[in-house]
């Protein structure tokens, strides 16, 4: 077998969750081809080239892929396969990575396999369902896998010192534009933070519509920053309005697994948990002693969280 | 313009699922069925584009059994002006695939300027189906959307979407595929008059057959069971008792 993992980056370097799909991608083969896709950035190019695991890398440097467009991007990593004619295209299952690789499994007529989180061999893999509630082992019938990876299930791929993939330009359309234009980019609100990022965070303290506004999330950062952690919240919160989008944890937003998860004033709805429960510890800090969140938890505390956090933030 | 919102009939998010017991698939008998949440978002949002005069007329499909009929009159319920049964068996796995290929055949009918269709559903929880059903079409794609602003010229419309570091904005020419996130709008609910209004309006039924789509589904499910289960529950007495088990039990901190 011979896989692409489509590889997602920032202009400076390689996102971890593309090095957990990597990870996954050396299960399947020893033939593993990266596509970079920027609209300038070398960088990235050579981390890429430095990937245990990485055969071959392959660079695609166009304005039209500055931005991320999924349209244009799909059609780039077609194109790609039609050259070299891989069996498992993969990419993280990251709000990109879904919305690039779904469109690619169009372009081939295949049933495209969401958010792996273990491989049992080429053509079966195994992925959460209904939340979580449910674990299903599929097999393709498909002569192409399309497949995105969950981050959390596999390790990182180890970026090394010394290149050991070969870098090659990306073949490049004859009769088409880069840039199809369908979709323009006009403009983009990324949160700024100096936090880990979610994904990638060794603790994560998480905040639920207890808290009662975002001004009290300031209680939460402080736990944060004193543990080296990221700050993330309930869907509640977020349609609440206390915070950004982008922090939502449970099945519709972010999947995490970090070493310590920290949920204050959080239920623990289903959703929410299909988002944080494989984490390694778990602390749940809630005035309701009988908030469903209290059963994953390794260590509940039953607490006014307005008490609770700002002593748990001096003690530690 | 001429909308088209994908319905789709899920477990109700509320039920506790349980796995059967030959594990390949979960108990869906006598469990309370609903309209997948996401969608409910499309179709609000599509009437609310009717009501502010964008859109003239928006048409509910679903592809599911006999009873999926169901949910097309809550999207008839909900304001949608007719709507579609593309049935099939009972107990017949459509996977996404196959349903963007069934709603690419009736895009072909209708000719919408738009299709709108929820994130993801939450049994399958797959998140490809609008994304498929524009790669089919080559179509633009508007994935996640938050916020929809279709131009004056309906020539284009300017979507918000939800992606990992934040928002985005991105302007789509028409026709396009949108799948629509939480944060786009909450649905009203349904109305008991409006539920009886919703019976005298239009609702066909196809086949995937009479529509000339292979619904075969390309992945054998092997195995179905229950996730791993997490033991937790014990409590901690105070503050200084949990910062003592996080560094000396758990030695996470």
């Amino acid at each position: 077998s011979r896989v692409l993992v489509f590889v997602e980056h920032d202009g400076k370097n390689i996102l971890p969750a593309t090095l957990s799909a990597i990870s996954a991608a050396s299960q399947l083969s020893s033939d593993v081809t990266l596509l970079v896709a920027s609209g300038g950035a070398g960088a990235v190019v050579d981390a890429a080239s430095k990937v245990k695991g990485a055969t071959r890398v392959l660079f695609a440097n166009d304005g039209a892929f500055e931005h991320n467009v999924a349209e244009n991007l799909a059609n780039l990593i077609a194109r790609v396969h039609a050259t070299f004619g891989f069996s498992h295209i993969l990419a993280s299952a990251s709000a990109l990575g879904k919305s690039v690789l779904p469109r690619v499994a169009a372009s081939m007529e295949v049933q495209p396999i969401s958010e792996i989180t273990a491989i049992k061999d080429e053509s079966t893999f195994v992925r959460p369902i209904y939340a979580g509630n449910a674990v299903a082992t599929v097999r393709s019938k498909d002569p192409v896998k399309v497949v995105t990876v969950r981050s959390t299930a596999f390790d990182k791929a180890v970026i090394g010192n010394d290149a050991n993939a070969s870098i090659e330009p990306a073949p490049t359309a004859q009769n088409e534009p880069a840039d199809l234009g369908l979709t323009k980019w006009i403009s983009a609100e990324l949160s700024k933070s100096e936090r880990p990022e979610l994904g990638s965070a060794r603790v994560i303290v998480s905040g639920g519509r207890a808290l009662g506004s975002g001004e009290n999330f300031k209680i939460l950062e402080a736990l944060a920053d004193k543990l080296g952690g990221a700050v993330g919240a309930s869907r509640a919160a977020v349609d609440a309005g206390y915070v950004s989008n982008d922090l939502q944890i449970g099945q519709t937003g972010k999947v995490v697994a970090p070493e310590l998860y920290v949920a204050v004033g959080i239920s623990g709805a289903i959703q929410h948990l299909a988002g944080m429960k494989d984490s390694k510890t778990i602390v749940a800090i809630n005035k309701d002693p009988e908030a469903p969140i209290f059963q994953v938890a390794d260590y509940g505390l039953v607490a006014d969280l307005f008490a609770a956090i700002p002593e748990l933030t001096k003690r530690i | 313009m001429k909308l088209l919102v994908g319905v789709k009939r899920v477990i109700d998010y509320a039920v506790k699922i349980r796995v059967r017991p030959d594990n390949l698939g979960v108990v869906t008998e006598n469990v309370k069925m609903s309209m997948n949440p996401f969608d409910e978002i499309a179709v609000e949002e599509c009437v609310r584009l009717k009501e502010k005069g964008v859109a003239k007329e928006v048409v509910a499909v679903t592809i599911g059994p006999k009873p999926s009929s169901e949910i097309l009159r809550t999207a008839l319920a909900m304001g949608a002006d007719r709507a579609i049964h593309v049935e099939v068996a009972d107990g017949s796995t459509v996977e996404p695939l196959a349903v963007a290929k069934v709603l690419r055949a009736l895009v072909a009918k209708e000719q919408p300027s738009a299709v709108l269709l929820g994130k993801q559903a939450i049994d399958d929880d797959a998140n490809q189906t609008a994304q498929i059903l524009a790669g089919l079409l080559r179509w633009p794609q508007a994935a996640f959307a938050s916020k929809i602003a279709v131009a004056q010229d309906k020539a284009s419309a300017d979507i918000v979407r939800e992606i990992d570091g934040g928002l985005e904005t991105v302007s789509v020419k028409l026709p396009a595929v949108m799948s629509v996130d939480l944060r786009l709008n909450e649905p009203r609910y349904v109305t008991l008059p409006n539920l009886m209004k919703a019976r005298k309006k239009a609702l066909e039924t196809v086949t995937p057959d009479s529509l000339g789509v292979d619904i075969t589904p390309r992945l054998e499910i092997l195995r179905v069971e229950e996730p791993a289960k997490r033991i937790g529950g014990r409590k901690v007495e105070s503050v200084d008792d949990l910062v003592h088990k996080l560094k000396n039990e758990a030695k996470v901190i």
